[in-house]
C-alpha cells in the first residue's frame, strides 16, 4: 500500500447527491432501501465500468475466484446475458441455471433448490422469479449475496439503475426532469423500481396507461397518474414505454391491441409534444406497433440500444460494490 | 510534520525528470505519459508541460485507475469497496514507450497492478516508471527509472504528497515517528 489516501476529487462528473462510500446492505433486493447517496455511488461506479467495454481486452481481474450463480425461474434473454457478460468481464466464475432444465420441474421447492446450490458455496446469486418477494425470502436464509434480477410485479432494480444511468448520461442530472412512463403499469416491476429511484433522485414522474392497468395506490409511489397520453408526454424530458405483458394478463384489460395503440401507442406525432431533446426509452422486449411505433423505436430520439449497453456496466458496478460485503455471515439485511 | 519538499523544489525536480526523459529516449518520438490516479495524473500533466517547454512537442497523456487490479481487493472480509474511477487512455499504447507516473513508490504493489492494467490496453514497446518520491520498503522487484526524491523512511511513517490541483498546495511531508 502506498500512503495515498483514497479520495474522490476527480471522480463523479455530475453527482447530484454526494455519493455514499459503500452500500449498506450486502444484497440488492430492490431500489427500496437505497438512498440518494447509494444510488449515486452505483451510477458513478458504472461510469468507470463502462470504459472497460471500449478496451481491446474487455476484462479486469477483480472478481477472480468468486462464483456467481444466475438462477432464472422466468425466461429472460437480455437480463441474463447482461449479467453473464458483466460477471465474465469482472473475471468471476459463473453458471446459469434456467428452470426448464433444473430440478424445479421435478417438484423441488425454491428454498430446497437454493439451499442445494448454496451447499456448493457460491458467493453471489443473481435471481429472477415470477413471485414478488422471492429474493427477499432467500436473503433471509442464504449466506450468499442476493441480487434481484426481477421478482414478479415487484422490483427490477438493475433495470431502474441502468435507466437512470442512461438518463444521466444524456441530461447530466436526474433532479427536476419530467419523466413520462407509458404502458402496462399494473404488471410492471420496471415501473415500481423506476418510480422509487427517480423519486429519490428528485425527478417528476408521470404514469400513463388505461385505467384498467393503473395499479391501486400509484400516488403512494410518488407518481402522477393520468389516462391521457398527451398530458404525460407534454414537455417531457424522458418518455419511457412499458411492454404490454400479455403473459401476466388473466383477463381483458382493453378491447384490442389496435385500440391500445390508437390511444397510447408512442408515435412520432405524439412525441412532438415532448421537449425537443426528449429521449425515448424501453426496457424491452418491445412490441412494435403496440406500445411503440417502429418510427419512434428506430428514430433519432431512441436510446433503447444504449440502455442495453449500459446494462452491462451497471451490473458490473453492482457486482463489484456488493462483493466487498459478500462474506459477512450475519445481519441478513 | 517535517516538510521535505516545497513547491519550488517540486517544480525543479519535475523539470529535471523531463530533461532525463529526453536524454534517455533521445527525443519524444512514440512517448506517452500515463498517470496513476489520483496524484499521478496531475504529475503526469506537469511533466508533459515541462517536456513541451523544452522540446515544443505535445506528449499524449492518460489517466489510469488501478482499483480493479489491486491484489488486496477481495482479501478483507468486510468493508467498503474502494471507489473506482475512470481510466482514460485516449491513444493506442501499442508500440509506444509508456512513461508510467505515480506520486509515491513504496511496496511496488500499485505499480504491479498498473502494469497489469496497462498491458490490457495493448503491447507497449517499453514501460518506464517515474516516481516523485521513492520511500523504499519494496515488496516486489520493481524499480523506478526516474525519481524526484529518494526519501528513506521507517515503516511507521507516512509520506504525503500534496498537489496544487487537488490539495491547493505543492509540498511533500513526512508524518509519524522515525
Amino acid at each position: 500500500m502506498t500512503t495515498k489516501a483514497i479520495d474522490r476529487v476527480s471522480g463523479a462528473q455530475s453527482a447530484e447527491a454526494v455519493p455514499a462510500t459503500a452500500l449498506r446492505s450486502r444484497h440488492l433486493l430492490g431500489i427500496a432501501g437505497l438512498d440518494a447517496g447509494e444510488i449515486t455511488l452505483i451510477l458513478d461506479t458504472t461510469e468507470a465500468m463502462k470504459e472497460i467495454a471500449a478496451r481491446p481486452i474487455k476484462k479486469v481481474p477483480t472478481l477472480r475466484g468468486r462464483t456467481v450463480v444466475n438462477l432464472f425461474f422466468e425466461p429472460s434473454t437480455r437480463t441474463r446475458t447482461s449479467f453473464e457478460i458483466a460477471e465474465k468481464r469482472l473475471s468471476a466464475d459463473t453458471l446459469s441455471i434456467a428452470t426448464a432444465t433444473s430440478s424445479v420441474t421435478k417438484g423441488e421447492t425454491l428454498i430446497d433448490t437454493v439451499k442445494n446450490i448454496e451447499a456448493m458455496a457460491p458467493d453471489m446469486i443473481v435471481m429472477r422469479h415470477a413471485s414478488s418477494g422471492a429474493p427477499h425470502l432467500l436473503s433471509r436464509i442464504c449466506r450468499s449475496a442476493i441480487i434481484n434480477a426481477g421478482d414478479g410485479t415487484h422490483e427490477h432494480p438493475t433495470q431502474a439503475l441502468l435507466d437512470a444511468f442512461t438518463i444521466r448520461e444524456h441530461k447530466g442530472r436526474l433532479a427536476g426532469l419530467k419523466v413520462a412512463i407509458v404502458g402496462d403499469l399494473l404488471h410492471s416491476r420496471v415501473l415500481r423500481s423506476n418510480a422509487l429511484l427517480l423519486n429519490t433522485m428528485g425527478a417528476e414522474v408521470w404514469a400513463c396507461g388505461p385505467a384498467t392497468l393503473m395499479p391501486a395506490g400509484v400516488e403512494q409511489l410518488g407518481l402522477r397518474p393520468t389516462t391521457v397520453v398527451e398530458e404525460a408526454v407534454r414537455d417531457a424530458d424522458v418518455v419511457m414505454l412499458l411492454r404490454i405483458q400479455h403473459e401476466r394478463m388473466h383477463g381483458h384489460f382493453f378491447p384490442s391491441v389496435r385500440e391500445y395503440f390508437a390511444l397510447f401507442g408512442m408515435t412520432r406525432e405524439r412525441l412532438t409534444l415532448a421537449k425537443p431533446d426528449v429521449i425515448v426509452m424501453h426496457p424491452g422486449p418491445m412490441n412494435r406497433g403496440v406500445e411503440i411505433d417502429s418510427d419512434v423505436a428506430d428514430g433519432p430520439f431512441s436510446v433503447i440500444l444504449e440502455q442495453v449497453s449500459n446494462g452491462v456496466a451497471v451490473r458490473m458496478a453492482v457486482l463489484y460494490l456488493l462483493a466487498g460485503g459478500a462474506q459477512v455471515h450475519d445481519e441478513g439485511s | 510534520m517535517p516538510q521535505v519538499m516545497d513547491a519550488d523544489r517540486m517544480s525543479r525536480a519535475l523539470t529535471r525528470i523531463a530533461h532525463e526523459i529526453l536524454e534517455r529516449n533521445r527525443g519524444l518520438d512514440d512517448l506517452a505519459l500515463v498517470g496513476i490516479r489520483t496524484r499521478g495524473v496531475p504529475i503526469a500533466r506537469r511533466i508533459a508541460r515541462a517536456l513541451k517547454e523544452i522540446n515544443g512537442d505535445e506528449v499524449p497523456t492518460g489517466a489510469l485507475d488501478i482499483t480493479l487490479y489491486r491484489d488486496d481487493l477481495m482479501r478483507h472480509a468486510v468493508g467498503p469497496q474502494p471507489v473506482v474511477r475512470r481510466t482514460e487512455i485516449p491513444f493506442s499504447i501499442d508500440d509506444r514507450k509508456i512513461l508510467l507516473v505515480d506520486d509515491v513508490l513504496y511496496t511496488g504493489r500499485t505499480i504491479r497492478a498498473a502494469l497489469d492494467a496497462l498491458i490490457d490496453f495493448g503491447r507497449p514497446r517499453a514501460i518506464q516508471l517515474i516516481a516523485l518520491v521513492d520511500r523504499g520498503h519494496r515488496e516486489l522487484p520493481i524499480k523506478a527509472d526516474y525519481v524526484g526524491k529518494n526519501l528513506p523512511t521507517s515503516l511507521r511513517q507516512s509520506v504525503q504528497v500534496r498537489l496544487e490541483e487537488i490539495d491547493g498546495v505543492d509540498e511533500i511531508v513526512i508524518e509519524g515517528e522515525a
